[in-house]
């Protein structure tokens, strides 16, 4: 974790990629396609717009590797539960 | 190049020790790991809630997709803002550093109004009109339950937020204690990001 001795970001580039990635979010709902291209569409969107938080804003890009697995342990809790509750969504 | 330095060609860099300097941004990013995994799984939960109903509306048709666009890019022109303050307070600008911590927290404070206004919309007008209501219908309960947990999370950081603004005032506070506090707020852009697609959008 070191103080802040990386080369500052291009945040305003940052911003327009989350600007233009919010924008085509809301266009998807009204373009005629089939209901799983635009699931898939919507969650790549909003992944894409939180890992460019995470990294840019959040600096993570330029932090140690230790809190970047701190970062990611949530998300592996929620792949797990989505698991694990798999039987009950889907069932036999 | 240096001896030294040539000895190290090739060789990954080491980790910064977690020195005492650090242990606030790392106590910050334990806490959104917990955090996070509190809105995960509520997320996940909506997701299995609305993927057990039979009836479950489509949500753009009810809920006010254009104010909540509107927050979102609220949130993350916010997000910048919060950076550029960051910036400022690492060059020693402290006026240029106040100017953009109050930016962020008047962003705070105007989604905060938007939501309240989103919700008494939806409680008085929207939500009756469709035979749905907090309590009665998992539409409903589930979505004020994501969207009031995260509002309480950016009533909390505007009130972070105000304290880091008065504590850097008199000298208090230096710019790691802004970063900190900057986790935070990212954090909170980052979880709407999420809810806007998964409770709204999709």
């Amino acid at each position: 974790m070191s103080e802040t001795t990386h080369q500052e970001p291009n945040y305003m580039g940052v911003f327009w990629w989350l600007l233009i990635l919010t924008i085509l979010e809301v266009a998807v709902i009204y373009v005629p396609i089939v209901r799983i291209a635009v699931v898939i569409l919507l969650v790549s969107m909003a992944i894409s717009k939180a890992t460019l938080v995470a990294l840019y804003f959040m600096h993570l890009k330029f932090e140690p590797r230790t809190l970047a697995l701190i970062a990611l342990c949530p998300f592996i809790l929620c792949v797990f539960l989505i698991l694990m509750l798999t039987p009950d969504i889907f069932p036999r | 190049m240096s001896e030294a330095a040539a000895i190290h060609v090739g060789v990954e860099p080491q980790e910064a020790p977690l020195t005492p300097e650090n242990w606030g941004k790392l106590g910050m990013w334990l806490f959104l790991a917990g955090d996070a995994m509190s809105f995960g799984s509520l997320i996940v939960g909506y997701g299995i809630l609305r993927h057990a109903s039979s009836n479950w509306p489509v949500p753009s048709s009810i809920l006010g997709i254009n104010l909540t666009a509107f927050m979102t890019f609220l949130l993350i022109v916010s997000s910048v803002w919060m950076v550029l303050s960051l910036s400022a307070i690492q060059k020693g600008d402290k006026a240029r550093f106040k100017k953009f911590l109050s930016l962020v927290i008047l962003g705070g404070l105007i989604f905060l109004g938007c939501q309240a206004y989103e919700w008494t919309h939806l409680i008085t007008e929207v939500l009756p009109h469709h035979n749905l209501a907090f309590g009665k219908d998992l539409f409903a309960t589930t979505f004020f339950v994501l969207t009031g947990f995260h509002g309480l999370h950016v009533t909390g950081g505007v009130i972070y937020n105000t304290c880091v603004l008065v504590a850097v005032s008199r000298d208090r506070y230096q710019a790691k204690h802004v970063e900190i506090a900057g986790l935070y707020w990212h954090f909170v852009d980052l979880v709407w990001i999420l809810i806007f697609t998964f409770v709204y959008l999709l």
